[in-house]
């Protein structure tokens, strides 16, 4: 387990901020204590400080996983955002997208969601640009990338509005 | 399609089939009237002889179709035709006509034949009155056979006081001509049968049984034959080829015989024959293995052991509990009910337990699952958690987490507070954990991959330690059926021998002197008395621990004694469940508490791997293993655990063969024995104490002491202080003494490390503290503290055992006074 490099952490945070933008620095610095990252056999876990100081007593080979996992890096150092993430990114999402009851089930087992599917979605939201989506009941399902964009009068010209990003998988 | 066949609805109706298809009560009905009507009431000469007319003539009614030429018949005929006549009539007229007739035949018959002729004779001759127009097709045949329901014949019962329909009447008479028939039948027989006991011959005698059954009194038992054990080579049939109808039959006769074994047994046959036969037809029946099969007779009386085999073929009911870090049950109950699953809140114990009927949709797969609402466990999985009772802000260790519902049951009652630390030795379910925690939005755990017997090394100090103990798997049956046959005594014992290790590296993780905590809880889920009571017998003579009530007011309590083997009484603490009581996987809980960091030594063993109980000196901490944990605990714990380990003094000899010793010893020489009486003075005071502090103080007290007396050996002042504290003890045969006593022969043989650790401490408390010249003022503070001497020892010793007179409350005094003092 060690700290992530400045270059880990600046993929990382660049990924994050797609969907919270400035918000992160919230992510660091929270009211119950300090949360930081720490890298894991190519996992990133944010963890807070008190579980940090048992943890180091673990020998790195013995250890599995400590806090939540937010996502990994890929062999060529990418970083792939898990859905253990997002009950840490919904709260400070910019841009999210409601999708209907009926779209919901879809969207959960694997489907992309239609622009029938989309109930309200926040302005200005760019094409490709990731959002968070949530049921109507404004219970957070997945971040995704958006695919079609903006204004809702224009969507009608595009169907497909969220593209589901290929499951991860723990 | 078509009509469904109730046989339980009553045929009415003037039809052929509402008299025909009767069914049992007719059966029973034949012979009620006959064993219940006429024998119960005392009846007149008339009524007995229209009672045995009736039966007659149902029967002859069903004779006279049959044989034509049957001796009655010809009686009959006269009488038939003057019946006939008389019954023009009209019927009642026929009926007192027929009664006539049947008196001035009465003598007739009875003359020329038996009873039964007799009877039916006047059966038939009623039942000629009404059968013969069917018969006979006589000119009264039309109102005979306009369906007078047994009017005449049932006249007489209305003479008698009984009103009854017209359908009850034409019932009566069928069953009376069945009667008929069949008691002529069951007359020969009723003589076969109370002649020879062929049980096996009941069946055959329908009417004996349904008399029986009539009885109600008697049963069937009674009357069969008692039970023959099958010989020798009809078990070896049995082995072959199984007939379980059989075999269920058996395993049932023999549980009766064996309940009331006096009367019902076979002669010549002892009880172990029964039991043995038992045994195997349980093992064929159920398909278990011998040896399981044997240990559980041994566990269960022979009425719960059916059941518990019972209980073993079906499956638990399906138990989720609801995640409240992410919703609330009532929430989650409404959001399940609205997706078509049938539920109910699990009892009153639990408040996030929710029981599943039935489900339209996989219960594991909704979004609510998937979001970690909910995690899928066993209600019994849930208990061992609710018993921990973890606290927020604590440092919990789950050292078997896998895969991961306990844990996950922890975290959310700590609300994601403090950290737990969930181990598994099996790398592959820890993957189910990473899910399942990660799934229910669990925050403060670490997972590690560790054996667990390696614990307190790698890390140490939780407040509290959850140990759900890899086991046999014998009271998951249900779940698993594999579990019948492969189990052994070896594998047993290896599970035992497993659960032991890791039970004492359980214990030693636990911080005994944590504020909120330093409970540990061992859970099973096998019922054996091996994994069971025996480790947790283990574990207290071992350690420093104590058993402490579970908390959970249901489930069964835990043996104290088993078989050739006796446990601790605090035993009575635990729990045992039960699929057949409880209706919830069988399962074993124990909640422990240390009181007291140090390992006891085995009398022989040396302090190596024994930890200080001194936490709260620093200074003297500095050759201590570094375990910092103040006897704080220890003492209040050792005051309460003595009286927990008064049994366990008495198992411990090393203690009193020090004490012996020690006696024989008035500065204390050797030093084997001062170990222990070290240990048990140490461990005494620590007891006694409340705070590490006084506990330590004590030490420290006694350690100047101890160089005064002897200063040759670091083992000496040990054994002076073993000698002082033995004198103490000797001298006082009070029951101030008592508390102390026993402390210290508890410690002595739980701790002789402890001694040793906090000798070491004193010791080195001592050289420290010699330096400064503070002992004539600890003396003079530990002589205040102690009181009253008890022996007429040496000053010393007298000093010493002035300490030891006062317990606890003294102590405290004295160690805090003196931690004062020293510190």
């Amino acid at each position: 387990m060690r700290p992530l490099t400045e270059e880990e952490t600046r993929v990382m945070f660049e990924k994050i901020a797609k969907y919270i933008g400035e918000n992160l620095q919230l992510l660091v610095d929270r009211p119950d204590g300090t949360y930081c990252f720490r890298l894991h056999n190519d996992r990133v876990y944010y963890v807070s400080e008190k579980i940090l100081k048992l943890a180091a007593n673990i020998s790195g080979d013995k250890l599995v996983s400590l806090g939540t996992c937010f996502g990994k890096f890929t062999k060529t150092h990418k970083f792939r955002l898990h859905i253990t993430a997002l009950d840490y990114l919904a709260p400070y999402a910019k841009y999210k997208v409601w999708i209907k009851p009926g779209a919901e089930q879809s969207f959960l087992y694997g489907n992309h969601v239609l622009k029938s599917g989309l109930g309200r979605i926040t302005e200005n939201t760019c094409q490709y640009q990731g959002v968070v989506v949530y049921s109507m009941a404004d219970v957070p399902l997945k971040p995704e990338e958006s695919f079609s964009y903006e204004e809702k009068t224009n969507l009608a010209s595009i169907p497909l509005t969220a593209y589901r990003s290929s499951s991860q998988t723990f | 399609m078509g009509r469904k066949l109730d046989p339980a609805k009553e045929k009415r109706g003037p039809g052929r089939k509402a008299r025909k298809q009767k069914g049992a009560e007719t059966e029973l009905a034949r012979f009620l009237p006959a064993a219940g009507d006429e024998s119960s009431k005392r009846l007149s000469s008339r009524a007995r002889k229209r009672a045995a007319k009736r039966r007659l003539g149902s029967a002859e009614a069903l004779e006279m179709p049959k044989f034509p030429g049957a001796k009655p018949f010809p009686g009959k005929l006269p009488k038939g035709a003057s019946g006939g006549a008389v019954q023009t009539p009209g019927k009642k007229g026929a009926q007192s006509l027929l009664r006539a007739s049947q008196g001035k035949k009465r003598p007739a018959p009875t003359h020329s034949s038996e009873e039964e002729e007799e009877e039916e004779e006047d059966d038939s001759e009623e039942d000629d009155v009404v059968n013969q127009g069917g018969l006979w097709d006589s000119e009264d045949s039309d109102a005979d056979m306009i369906d007078d329901y047994g009017a005449d014949s049932t006249s007489e019962d209305d003479d008698e006081g009984e009103e009854l329909l017209p359908i009850e009447r034409a019932a009566r008479k069928q069953k009376a001509q069945e009667a008929v028939a069949g008691s002529q039948w069951s007359e020969e027989e009723t003589e076969e049968e109370e002649e020879e006991e062929a049980e096996e011959e009941s069946p055959e005698s329908g009417p004996q049984k349904n008399d029986e059954a009539d009885g109600g009194l008697q049963i069937n038992v009674d009357e069969e034959e008692p039970f023959v054990l099958p010989s020798a080579g009809e078990m070896e049939q049995d082995a072959q080829a199984p007939d379980l109808q059989r075999i269920h039959k058996r395993i049932q006769d023999i549980v009766a015989v064996l309940r009331d074994f006096g009367t019902q047994r076979e002669e010549g046959r002892s009880r172990s024959e029964y039991l043995h036969r038992l045994q195997k037809d349980l093992a064929t029946y159920y398909s278990y293995g011998d040896f399981l099969l044997g240990k559980l007779m041994d566990l269960f009386p022979l009425s719960e052991l059916v059941e518990f085999l019972e209980a073993n073929e079906v499956p638990r009911p399906i138990t989720l509990r609801t995640n409240t870090l992410k919703t609330r049950r009532r929430d989650l109950a409404q959001a399940l009910i609205n997706r078509g699953v049938n539920l109910d809140p699990l009892g009153k114990w639990s408040k996030t337990g929710l029981v599943v009927y039935d489900s339209s949709v996989p219960i594991g797969a909704t979004p609510e699952y998937l979001a970690g609402h909910y995690m899928l466990q066993g209600a019994s999985s849930m208990l061992p958690v609710m018993a921990l009772a973890p606290q927020e802000h604590e440092r919990i260790l789950d050292m078997c987490c896998a895969p991961g519902g306990k844990t996950s049951y922890i975290a959310q009652l700590m609300k994601n507070t403090g950290v737990i630390l969930a181990n598994d030795a099996n790398a592959e379910r820890l993957k189910s954990v990473v899910g399942n925690l990660h799934r229910l939005g669990v925050t403060n755990t670490i997972i590690s991959h560790y054996d667990g017997r390696q614990f307190p090394k790698v890390v140490g100090g939780f407040d509290r330690v959850l140990l759900d103990a890899p086991c046999s798997g014998t009271g998951v049956i249900s779940k698993d059926p594999a579990v019948k046959t492969n189990k052994d005594e070896k594998d047993i014992l290896r599970c035992a021998h497993l659960q032991k290790e890791l039970l004492l590296s359980a214990i030693d993780s636990v911080n005994a002197t944590s504020k909120t905590g330093g409970y540990l809880v061992y859970c099973t889920c096998s019922i054996m008395v091996e994994e069971n009571e025996w480790v947790v017998d283990y574990a207290l003579k071992k350690r420093n621990v104590r058993l402490v009530p579970t908390g959970l007011d249901f489930g069964q309590e835990g043996f104290t004694r088993f078989r050739e083997r006796r446990f601790h009484p605090t035993l009575r603490s635990t729990r045992r469940f039960y699929p057949h009581t409880h209706n919830m996987d069988g399962f074993f809980i124990a909640k422990f508490k240390k009181f007291s960091n140090s390992i006891p030594q085995s009398q022989t063993g040396n302090s190596a791997a024994s930890t200080p109980t001194n936490l709260d000196l620093p200074e003297v901490k500095d050759q201590m293993t570094p375990k910092p944990k103040g006897s704080s605990h220890p003492a209040k714990k050792a005051r309460v655990a003595v009286k927990a380990k008064q049994q366990l003094q008495k198992r411990q000899h090393p203690k009193k063969a020090s004490f012996q010793k020690q006696n024989g010893i008035s500065k204390g020489t050797d030093s084997s024995s001062p170990t222990v009486s070290c240990d048990t003075k140490s461990q005494a005071a620590s007891k006694l104490q409340d705070s590490s502090q006084p506990a330590q103080k004590a030490e420290v007290i006694r350690g100047p002491k101890v160089p005064r007396k002897l200063k040759q050996q670091s083992a000496m002042p040990q054994a002076s202080k073993k000698v002082a504290f033995r004198k103490q003890n000797a001298s006082r045969g009070t029951d101030t003494e008592v508390p102390v006593l026993s402390l210290s022969k508890t410690q002595a043989t739980l701790k002789p490390e402890d001694c040793d650790q906090p000798l070491g401490n004193s010791k080195r408390a001592e050289k420290v503290k010699q330096q400064l010249p503070e002992q004539p003022f600890k003396k003079a503070a530990f002589r205040k503290q102690n009181g009253t001497p008890k022996g007429p020892e040496t000053s010393t010793v007298s000093l010493l055992s002035s300490s030891r007179p006062p317990p606890a409350k003294r102590r405290k005094s004295q160690s805090r006074g003196s931690s004062h003092l020293s510190s």
